[in-house]
């Protein structure tokens, strides 16, 4: 006859090491004094190593002049700023190559995922040699090439090469026309943000209009008429109140205009061409992870394949695309620390490097360039979560 | 029985001949199903041909058609297109650095255990994986150590400052692989334990280095590792850049480990569990060689990654295979070969990665078998 066993220990008796419970505690408490003991021990030992050496711990080199121009600067700067306005320098220099970087990949990366799944061959074989020739170099190696192998071989100021004879491109950079707003231009942008407020009320009123009526507007279009329309009327109404200064040659360089820096140009190329591989592997796994019976389902429906594409297709594709591309998106901002390698004044080369030789604070320099990274991360993975959480597929 | 009528059901007139049907077989039919099956088609076709012959051919002139092979100094390369003869000259620093050439030997040997051993675990057909691969990860590495560093067994001691190009290079890849997935898979089976301050430390270990770019974390393992320890200890730049790394790629081994821990079902632990094993014959026995053996491709693909990036090591002052060529760009008798220098660097770089890339392929392809919904 069965019966349960009445010869086995309750929960909770027995010797105390075959307590699940303890055992958590003790391996727990075991690893707390472990790494406590190791930090200290670093602790110690870079207190005595700092000692040793006469640095003095403290963000009081913030204050202290700098000393050293930076080729870039998006904010005013002298030599006689401060440590911490080259860390302002550098982070702005970094989030704008980053944010260059970033439009120029989405797109260039869309358009090689969208040829590698076009049903013309050529196109499809040309998008996956860009894909396998690009992802498969390091790309500090692309960077050193674009940099050294053909900015540096561009011809001096002297023989640019112009677009319009308003682009020039030569060894020392690109040079574009610099706008200068004169009075009364200020209306412009006013009428651009009304106008994209317009858009987006227009487009929630044609929303509901097609959830009551059935009927849809063309918002893409009006929209885009109000966005770029307004402005457009408005900036004539006012007389047209900016000028272009336009890069002339005068003796050896260019006055007037904006020079981009040749570091920039090729951190640049190098940073979307690169990224672009990966961007365009994901679109394409994405659109190709929706199920065909979709694309059936619609054309049973008689949708049209235009309709079919935008309401179904890429809605569903983006949830798998969109969390992937985020990655990749802060795989080319840390990348762009790789500037530091031909001399771009991004926070890693400006701060952790000069400022870093020239202060000594080790700790709190390498501390801050990581925290910057790190806040800019977690923060991304952050909205990238609240983004999951809202278009995680709603099952009943 | 009257003849059929005109409303009958049957035919009475043949039906006229079709159309044969379009050629679909041989080379015009795919020409015509892949590159003209509509207007846009053929015009699309045309431009990539268009540019396809204005890329390739200048390309193909330059690489080889006007270039310059074999040659002892810039006099040689005569020829409009490119001048190979400098990766010719600089050839044997570009493998070994500045390892003394009398030890070479030594360096090859290594090499050669090492494309065997690849070699052995790559090829599904071959037995014995357990132990070939417990030989890479352990013997080998020892061996290798004691090999290249010299300094006993009669061997002349060759220090780590002499090492250089792709040897440096592929040491960095293999300790950093070696290192970083037994650190990986600890944080793994970490990040998944049911111990709260575990679990804590782990999360926050990966995190910490998956938010950070390799490149202060190659700044800080130069500038602040010799702090941490006592002053008298020397700290070997390349075991600094070595720590960095291996702690760098941990955690990204880490959460390719854990994806593939979340694919085994939790029925095995359940039924490890039954059984009465412990946690770590479940994970050693159970768990893991399933986990590990779905996550084949992401170690690869981690591994290409981490091969590319050894390249960074460059810029705190390794002489990487990267930077012997760039510190020959600057020799004043080879000034002007920038562009041969990178277009080899990147060739070389490609040629394992894209291997590589290819091999996580296929073991994927394997891998599905059976499994595609």
């Amino acid at each position: 006859m069965l019966r349960p066993s009445t010869s086995l220990p309750r929960r909770g008796q027995g010797p105390l090491w075959r307590n699940p419970a303890m055992r958590a505690l003790v391996i727990q408490a075991v690893l707390f004094i472990a790494l406590a003991g190791f930090i200290s021990l670093l602790v110690h030992n870079t207190l005595l190593n700092l000692d040793a050496r006469g640095i003095h711990t403290g963000f009081g080199f913030m204050d202290e002049r700098a000393g050293f121009s930076i080729s870039q600067t998006l904010i005013e700067y002298t030599n006689s700023s401060t440590y911490g306005r080259t860390f302002v320098i550098g982070l702005l220099n970094t989030l704008l190559v980053s944010f260059l970087g970033i439009i120029a990949a989405t797109i260039i990366g869309f358009l090689v995922g969208i040829a590698r799944l076009s049903p013309n061959w050529l196109l499809a074989r040309l998008a996956t040699v860009y894909v396998e020739i690009f992802r498969n170099i390091p790309l500090l190696v692309q960077i050193l090439f674009w940099y050294f192998a053909v900015l540096r071989a561009l011809p001096s100021p002297r023989d640019s090469v112009s677009l319009f004879e308003a682009f020039f491109l030569n060894v020392r950079g690109l040079v574009i026309p610099d706008p200068q707003p004169l009075e009364g231009f200020a209306a412009t942008p006013w009428a651009l943000l009304v106008g994209i407020v317009i858009t987006v009320l227009f487009s929630i009123f044609a929303k509901r209009r097609q959830m009551a009526t059935g009927k849809a507007l063309p918002v893409y279009w009006i929209g885009a008429a109000i966005v770029i329309g307004l402005p457009l009327i408005v900036f004539v109404a006012t007389g047209a109140p900016l000028e272009w200064s336009l890069p002339e040659l005068t003796g050896f360089n260019f006055r007037g205009g904006i020079n981009i820096l040749p570091e920039l140009v090729a951190l640049w190329l190098a940073l979307s061409i690169y990224t672009a591989a990966f961007i365009a592997e994901i679109v394409r796994s994405g659109i190709l992870s929706v199920p065909h019976g979709q694309t059936e389902a619609a054309r049973s429906l008689s949708i049209p394949g235009a309709i079919t594409l935008r309401k179904i297709i890429i809605p569903q594709a983006m949830r798998v695309i969109v969390p992937q591309m985020t990655s990749q998106y802060l795989n080319l901002i840390k990348n762009s620390s790789l500037a530091t390698a031909i001399g771009y004044p991004d926070l890693v080369a400006v701060f952790a490097g000069t400022t870093l030789n020239q202060t000594g604070q080790a700790i709190e320099i390498i501390a801050m360039t990581m925290a910057v990274y790190l806040v800019i991360s977690l923060t991304v993975s952050f909205l990238m979560n609240l983004y999951n959480a809202r278009t995680l597929l709603k099952e009943r | 029985m009257t003849a059929t009528t005109s409303n009958s059901t049957f035919r009475t007139e043949m039906i006229e001949a079709r159309r044969a049907p379009d050629q679909r077989r041989g080379v015009s039919g795919w020409l015509r199903a892949n590159l003209f099956s509509s207007p846009l088609n053929s015009v699309v076709s045309i431009v990539v041909i268009l540019v396809i012959a204005r890329l390739i051919w200048p390309l193909l002139e330059w690489a080889v058609i006007d270039a310059n092979f074999i040659g002892a100094s810039r006099d040689a390369c005569t020829g409009a297109g490119a001048c190979w003869a400098f990766i010719g000259a600089r050839f044997d620093s570009i493998i070994y650095g500045f390892y003394p050439e009398g030890a070479r030997w030594r360096v090859d040997i290594v090499f050669a255990m090492l494309a065997i051993l690849v070699a052995w675990l790559a090829v599904p057909r071959l037995p014995q994986k357990k132990w070939v691969a417990l030989f890479a990860l352990v013997g080998f590495p020892i061996i290798a150590y004691f090999l290249l560093l010299g300094g006993s067994f009669g061997l002349e001691y060759v220090p780590t400052r002499a090492w250089g190009g792709l040897m440096l290079t592929l040491t960095i890849a293999v300790v950093g692989i070696v290192g970083s997935l037994p650190i990986g898979i600890l944080l793994a089976l970490g990040r998944r334990s049911q111990m709260p301050f575990v679990k804590a430390v782990c999360v926050i270990f990966i995190e910490f280095w998956r938010g950070v770019p390799l490149i202060t974390v190659l700044f800080m393992a130069s500038v602040m590792l010799p702090l941490f320890v006592p002053g008298n200890i020397e700290f070997d730049k390349l075991l600094r850049a070595l720590v960095g790394i291996m702690l760098f790629w941990s955690a990204y081994m880490a959460e390719v480990i854990r994806s593939g821990l979340q694919a085994i079902s939790k029925g095995q632990d359940e039924a490890g569990k039954a059984l009465g094993l412990s946690y770590w014959h479940r994970m050693g026995l159970i768990i893991l060689p399933q986990a590990l053996k779905l996550v084949i491709p992401g170690i690869v693909n981690t591994f290409i990654a981490l091969f590319k990036d050894t390249s960074l090591v460059l810029i705190i002052g390794l002489l990487d295979m990267l930077a012997i060529i760039r510190a020959g760009l600057t020799d004043t008798n080879w000034l002007g070969f920038s562009t041969e220098g990178y277009v080899f660097a990147a060739l070389v770089y490609w040629v394992f990665c894209f291997s590589m890339s290819r091999y996580s392929q296929y073991i994927e392809r394997r891998l599905n078998t059976g499994h595609k919904n």
